[in-house]
Order: structure tokens, then sequence, then C-alpha cells
């Protein structure tokens, strides 16, 4: 079979970018570790989330100094908290959000960052941010859940430490 | 000189009866399409925000399903009929695809459009992806179902007519345009294993209250292990297109068939065991199997890679054989003035522009920033929305005058057709990607929101609400200007010649080639090799997490359930 010269250069520059852009994510990934959904964050039972000792009563919980667990249900068409209530968590710590789903699927974005998830019934999405600057983010559910899908926003509060107060982020 | 209606008569009109409904949905999908691009951008809403979604279901389900498959129907059709030289070995049956397909597609239509006349009390507002437990109307999956199995009748059809052509021609290479039909039906069938267990298993039974509960990530991963191949399903047309007419149309020949059937083999081997990448941002599936699909997803580059270069070689050799000359001169030379060259042309341009934002997509890493933000449906739009549509528009105005025996109406018209695609696309897909880096989400009537405002790097989302208001529009218009001419086509009179039908021998042809390359077995058996590998263990771990039919209850997408949910959200 006959390969042109030009087309075999071709050939040996595209396998070089291919396994260059997985090099990069391997080294993302493993390097510099960046951390992504996974099935970290277990399971639970969709219908049962009000017996959940955390879902049961979602909000933000101290896990340690200057570390914090935030505990999200997404629902037609709320998060709870983050709707009807901001999500309040101090600057300058580690926040590990716990994210599920008590209806249908849901996206949890937090507008104009990387930190975004899916919220799927039955199943818990964990991630870890770092919260170094006071300010507020906005959150969508970015995925089609019914019909006032687009009504479906929330807010996180980035305060300062002196401000925060770990009652009311919704615990 | 008679040309293919002349010589099939019974096998054009079967491919004009799935043009038809392609042409059709294109038509309806279009102005759905506008729709949500006035509407989402708040410069006129014509429908409700809660019909929004009616409008975005069936403007993927029309276009991303109906519009390229049954175009995909009709093409292969004709490309079996052709390079075998030989009608098709059963018309009966080849009917009886042909009516299931559609059967099925009117089924699946009204289910959705009945969602605007709450009145009957049926809905299916699941978006194409129907993601489980929102629940549709169970005519919307039968009607899917219906669909599939006339794709796998389809599918039969055409091996059968390879199988009698063998029995004449047991030492022949397969003809290559037959070898792309095959190849690519092959990597269906495989593919649709996948939503042909979700819907007939999971959803069907549910849907009609047989099954309480469903798993909603198996149904999900079993959707995408069928979501990632149709791409590959919509594409594959495009790339015969590209392979054995576009080079003609350059006026020159294909540059070499060997290296058409190595990626047509590659894209077997490679387009289902990748779905997962379409999940990175799921719970319940562990890292490693994401980067599995995310390597195999970087190699499934390869074989586009491979055909931008045939295919600019190939039209550099056209355009040499048409006088061309110097480094890059030898552009002006290519037959600019024929709208289905042009087409083709810019539809391969914007394909590359969509390779671009999909190596985003596909990093696992990077994709967090852009996941379902309207950065996906403008890279869709770039890729199944131009590189495919685009091609099988512009083909048209080569294929169909050979399918009536009638010439193209307007060769002005349809060449400003084509362009007016081209601009609309530049305009709405760029300010899509844009939007979507600004966080804007997709699959939202009204991306407005109390507590926020988004905010750009450059320009203003005015702006670029702007700008997709106006690409819609173009691209709406492109439509029109394309129904137009080929129902005037159709009235024209009936003439000898209707276009050059002729595809010239490729420079490199298979004879050289390996033997192996034609060995469909082989190739089948390790695809299914690859997707058994990169299947099992994810589908087993979900399985263990939830059951196999879950826990989770349905949840019916309808207007009251919209009423009372708003209510708890007020309350
Ligand atoms: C007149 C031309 C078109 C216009 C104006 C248009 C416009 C749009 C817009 C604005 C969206 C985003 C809606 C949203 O996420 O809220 C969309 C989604 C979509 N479009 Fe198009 N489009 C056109 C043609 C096409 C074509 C030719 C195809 C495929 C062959 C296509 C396939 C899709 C798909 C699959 C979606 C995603 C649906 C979903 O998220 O469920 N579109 N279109
Ligand atoms: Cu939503
Ligand atoms: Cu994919």
């Amino acid at each position: 079979m006959e390969i042109h010269a030009y087309e075999k250069l071709w050939l040996g520059a595209a396998l070089l970018l291919i396994v260059g852009f997985i090099g990069t994510v391997a080294f993302g990934a493993v390097g510099a570790g960046v951390d992504m959904i996974d099935d970290d964050g277990g399971t639970v039972d969709p219908g049962a989330l009000d017996q959940h000792p955390k879902f049961g009563d979602p909000g933000v919980y101290q896990s340690g100094p200057n570390e914090y667990d935030v505990y999200v249900v997404a629902q037609q068409f709320q998060f709870q908290p983050g709707t009807a209530e901001a999500i309040e968590v101090p600057v300058d710590s580690t926040v590990t959000f716990h994210v599920t789903s008590a209806d249908v699927i849901h996206g949890f974005e937090v507008v104009g960052t990387n930190a975004n998830t899916m919220a799927i019934p039955g199943q818990v999405s964990t991630f870890t941010v770092e919260t170094d600057e006071v300010r507020d983010h906005g959150i969508v559910c970015n995925e089609y859940c019914g019909s006032a899908h687009h009504a479906m926003e929330g807010t996180v509060k980035v305060v300062p430490d002196d401000e925060f107060n770990a009652t009311d982020g919704g615990a | 000189m008679a040309t293919f209606v002349d010589r099939y008569p019974e096998e054009a009109s079967v491919v004009k009866a799935c043009l038809t409904v392609a042409f059709v949905s294109l038509g309806i999908g279009a102005f759905f399409g506008l729709v949500q691009a006035l509407h989402r951008t708040g410069v006129v809403r014509l429908f409700s925000s809660v019909d929004y979604y009616t409008v975005l279901t069936a403007h993927g389900v029309l276009l991303a399903l109906v519009f390229t498959i049954f175009f995909l129907l009709g093409l292969f059709t004709w490309a079996i009929t052709r390079s075998l030289e030989r009608p098709l070995p059963n018309i009966r049956l080849t009917w009886a695809w042909v009516g299931l397909a559609q059967a099925g597609t009117v089924a699946t239509a009204a289910a959705i459009l009945a969602g605007f006349v709450p009145d009957i009390g049926v809905s299916a507002d699941v978006l194409f992806t129907f993601y489980a437990p929102m629940k549709a109307h169970p005519l919307f999956y039968a009607g899917l179902a219906m669909f599939i199995v006339g794709t796998w009748l389809a599918g039969a059809d055409w091996f059968l007519a390879y199988r009698e052509w063998r029995k004449d021609n047991p030492d022949e290479r397969i003809p290559l345009q037959t070898f792309m039909v095959l190849t690519t039906m092959l990597m269906w069938y495989l593919a649709t294993i996948g939503v042909a267990v979700e819907v007939v298993v999971f959803l069907l039974p549910w849907s009609f209250g047989i099954v309480e509960t469903v798993n909603p990530l198996l149904t999900r991963t079993l959707f995408w292990f069928f979501g990632h191949p149709v791409v590959y399903f919509w594409l594959m047309p495009a790339y015969l297109m590209w392979y054995t007419i576009l080079p003609k149309l350059a006026g020159g020949r294909l540059f070499s068939d060997p290296l058409a059937r190595v990626v047509f083999v590659l894209f077997l081997l490679l387009s289902t065991p990748v779905g997962i990448h379409h999940q990175y941002l799921d719970p319940g599936i562990a890292e490693g199997f994401k980067f599995i699909a995310m390597t195999n997803t970087m190699f499934l580059l390869l074989p586009s890679l491979l055909t931008a270069f045939t295919v600019v070689a190939s039209m550099e050799h056209g355009a040499r054989q048409r006088g061309g000359e110097g480094r890059l001169r030898w552009l002006g030379a290519l037959p600019w003035r024929d709208p289905a060259f042009t087409g083709m042309a810019l539809a391969g341009l914007m394909f590359a522009a969509g390779g671009f934002s999909g190596m985003i997509n596909a990093g696992m890493n990077i994709n967090y920033l852009i996941h379902n933000t309207l950065w996906v449906p403008g890279h869709f739009h770039l890729t199944v929305g131009t590189a495919v549509a685009l091609t099988m528009m512009a083909g048209s105005y080569w294929l169909v005058p050979q399918l009536t025996g009638r010439k193209l109406y307007s060769r002005p018209i349809g060449l400003a057709q084509v362009v007016l695609w081209f601009v609309g696309m530049v305009f709405m897909s760029n300010a899509m990607h844009r939007a979507g880096l600004a966080g804007v989400p997709r699959r939202t009537a009204e991306p407005q929101y109390n507590s926020f405002d988004f905010t750009t790097t450059m320009g203003s989302i005015e702006e670029l609400q702007l700008q997709i208001a106006v690409g819609g529009t173009l691209l709406f218009v492109s439509v029109v200007l394309f129904s137009f001419n080929m129902l005037a086509s159709a009235i024209e009179d009936p003439v000898e010649t209707p276009v050059d039908d002729r595809l010239p021998a490729p420079l490199s042809g298979a004879d050289g080639s390996p033997r192996v390359l034609d060995n469909l077995r082989l190739w089948t058996a390790i695809a299914v090799v690859l997707v058994v590998l990169a299947y099992t263990l994810p589908l087993a771990s979900i399985v263990q997490d939830a059951g196999l039919f879950g826990n989770v209850p349905g949840v019916p997408m309808l207007i009251g359930n919209f009423v009372e949910s708003l209510a708890g959200v007020i309350a």
C-alpha cells in the first residue's frame, strides 16, 4: 500500500498531538492533582433523603479548622440551600460540596468557574474548592430538569471570617 | 446518458422517500431553531417558556435524529446500489424498513408535538437525550424503538445486497462506497445495543407502569453508550461524500482508496468505547473509567485528522487538474460557483473549527469549565449542524437530480444558500462558544437570573445575544432557500443528463492494499472486545450501586406537574 511522504508526516504529527493531549490531562490529574467528580461520594436513598444525617438537614458543616462540608439537595426547581437562602462559606477555607438530587437529574454550576457537577438521584457528587476571595457567586442548574428549569438558581457567598456564622449557612 | 433513476427506478423512489422525510424534518427543525435563537436571547418570544422545552425537544429529535438519519438511509441506499451496480435484492424488505422508520418517526414526533396542546394529555418534553427519571409518554419511546429497528433492517438489506454481489464476485475487493456503508452499519449495530436496551428493557416498561423505578445513572450511561457513536453515524455520510464525491466535484479524484478504508475501520473500532466522555461530571463513575474513555476519544481524532489531509490533498489535485498553480493560488482554480462543491468545502472548514472546540470538550479537566454551557451547542452546530448538515444539503444539489432526472432549479440560489449557512453559523456558533465560557447554560429558555449577572472577558452579553439571534435568522433563511430550490427542482422538466454523475477511480486504488482491511469479521470482533473492556466494569459498578431497575420513581414531564412545582418554589 502506497502512503505519500507528506501523509506519513501528517500521521506522525497527529499521533504526537494525541499523545500530548493525553499527557497533559494525565499530568493535570496525577501531578497537579486537579480534582474530578468520581464515585467517592457514594450513594443515598433518594426516597429517604430526609432521614439522611446530612441531606436530611442540608447546609454548611464545619469538619475541621478552616474546613467545611456543604450538603446540597437539588430538586425541581431549587437548591437547598442556595436558592431560598444563600450558601455561606468563609474565605480562605477548604470547602467540600456534596450534591445530590431528590427527583430528576439537575446540574450544579458555580457560574464562570469549573465548580460544575451533575446531580443524579441516588448518587452523591463531591468536589472540593478553596475559597480565596470575598465575593458572591451565582449557581445555576445547567441540566434541563422540567418546565421551570430556567428559574433554578442560587448564590454562594464567600464571606470574611468574622462575618461567618456556621449556623446561618442553611445548616 | 441515463442516470440513477433510469437505471434503478425503484431504488430511486426509496431514496427520494427517505430524503423527503429528511428535508421536511429539516424545515420544521430549522423553524424551531429560529424560535430558540430568538427566545433564549429575549429578542422575540413566540412561545411561552414552558413550551420552549417542547420546541427544543422537537428541534433536537427532528434534526439530530430524523433529518440526519433519514438522509443517511437515502444516501446509503444510493451508494450501495450504484457501487455494487445492482438493484437491491428484495425491494419489499426495502419498503418495509422505510415504512417502519417513518412510522416510528411519526409516533415520536406526535408524542412531542402533542405537548403544545395540554388537553390531549400526551407529552414528551424530555429533550432528545430523554434522561430518566424524566418520563415521556410511551408513544415517544415506542416510536424511537420502531425507528431504530427500521435502521437495523436497512442495514440487513444492504448486507444482503452485498452477499448477493459477493456470490458473483468472489475475488474482488469490496467497492469503496459499499465498504463505507457496511463498516458504518457494523458500528451502528454495536452502538445501538445501548439505546435499545435502555428503551426496550427499562424505559418502555417503566413508562407503561409495568416497572416502578429506574436507575438513572444506568439509563444515562446506556444512552451515552449510543450517544457518542451516533455522532459518527451522522458524520459517516458526510465522510462518504467527502471521500467519494467531493474530489470529483473539485475536478480530480480521491487521493487514496486504502487510506479511506483505514479511516472507516478506525471509526468502527473506536466510536463506541468513548461514550463516558459525556459523563465526566457524573458521580458514580470512577475516574479511571473516565480516563480510559478520554484516551480512546483522543485517538478517535486520528481518523478525522487523516480525513482532513485526504480532503485537502484531493481538492488540491482537482485544482491542479483544472490548471491551478502555485503554493496556494490553486485554491482559486476550484469550482467555487458550484454550490455542491462550495457547500462541502465550507462544511469541511467549519469541521476543522469544530475539531478544535471538540478537543477542549474531550479534555477531562477543561471540560468542567464548559460542560452543559452554551459552548456545547456552539460546538455541535459546527460539527453535526454544519459539517454534516451543510454537506448533506450541498450533496443534495448533485444527488437529487440523479434521483429525479431533473436539473437543479437554480445554482445561484444554491450558492447563496450554502454561503448564508456558513455566515450564519459563524455568528451563531462563535457567540455560543463565548457565552458558554461566561457560564451561560444551554437548554434554558430564559438564561437571565436574579442573583447574578454573567460577565464576559470580551464584548458584552447583549452583543453575544444579538449575534446568536442574527446568526439563527440567517440560518433559517438559508433553509428556506434550500427548501424552495428543492421544491422548484422537483417540477422542472425531465432531461437526459441532469447532472454529471460519474465518479472517477481513486489515484491509488484498493488493489495494492492489504486484504485484511476488508476483513469485516475481524474488525467487528476487535470493536466488540474494546467495548467490553471499556464498559463492563463501569456498568457493573453502576448496577451494584442501585440495582438494575434502581430506586427512583418517574417524574412525568407534564404541565400539571409544572404548576404544582412552581407553587412549591413560591411557597
Ligand atoms: C436554522 C438552523 C438552526 C438554528 C437557528 C439552531 C439553533 C439552536 C439553538 C439556539 C440551540 C440551543 C438551545 C438551547 O440550548 O437552549 C440549538 C440546539 C440544538 N440544535 Fe440547533 N439550530 C439550527 C440547526 C441545527 C441543525 C442542522 C442541527 C443538527 C443536524 C441542530 C441540532 C441541535 C441539537 C442536537 C441541539 C441540542 C438540543 C438539546 O439541547 O436538547 N441544529 N439549536
Ligand atoms: Cu434544571
Ligand atoms: Cu461524544
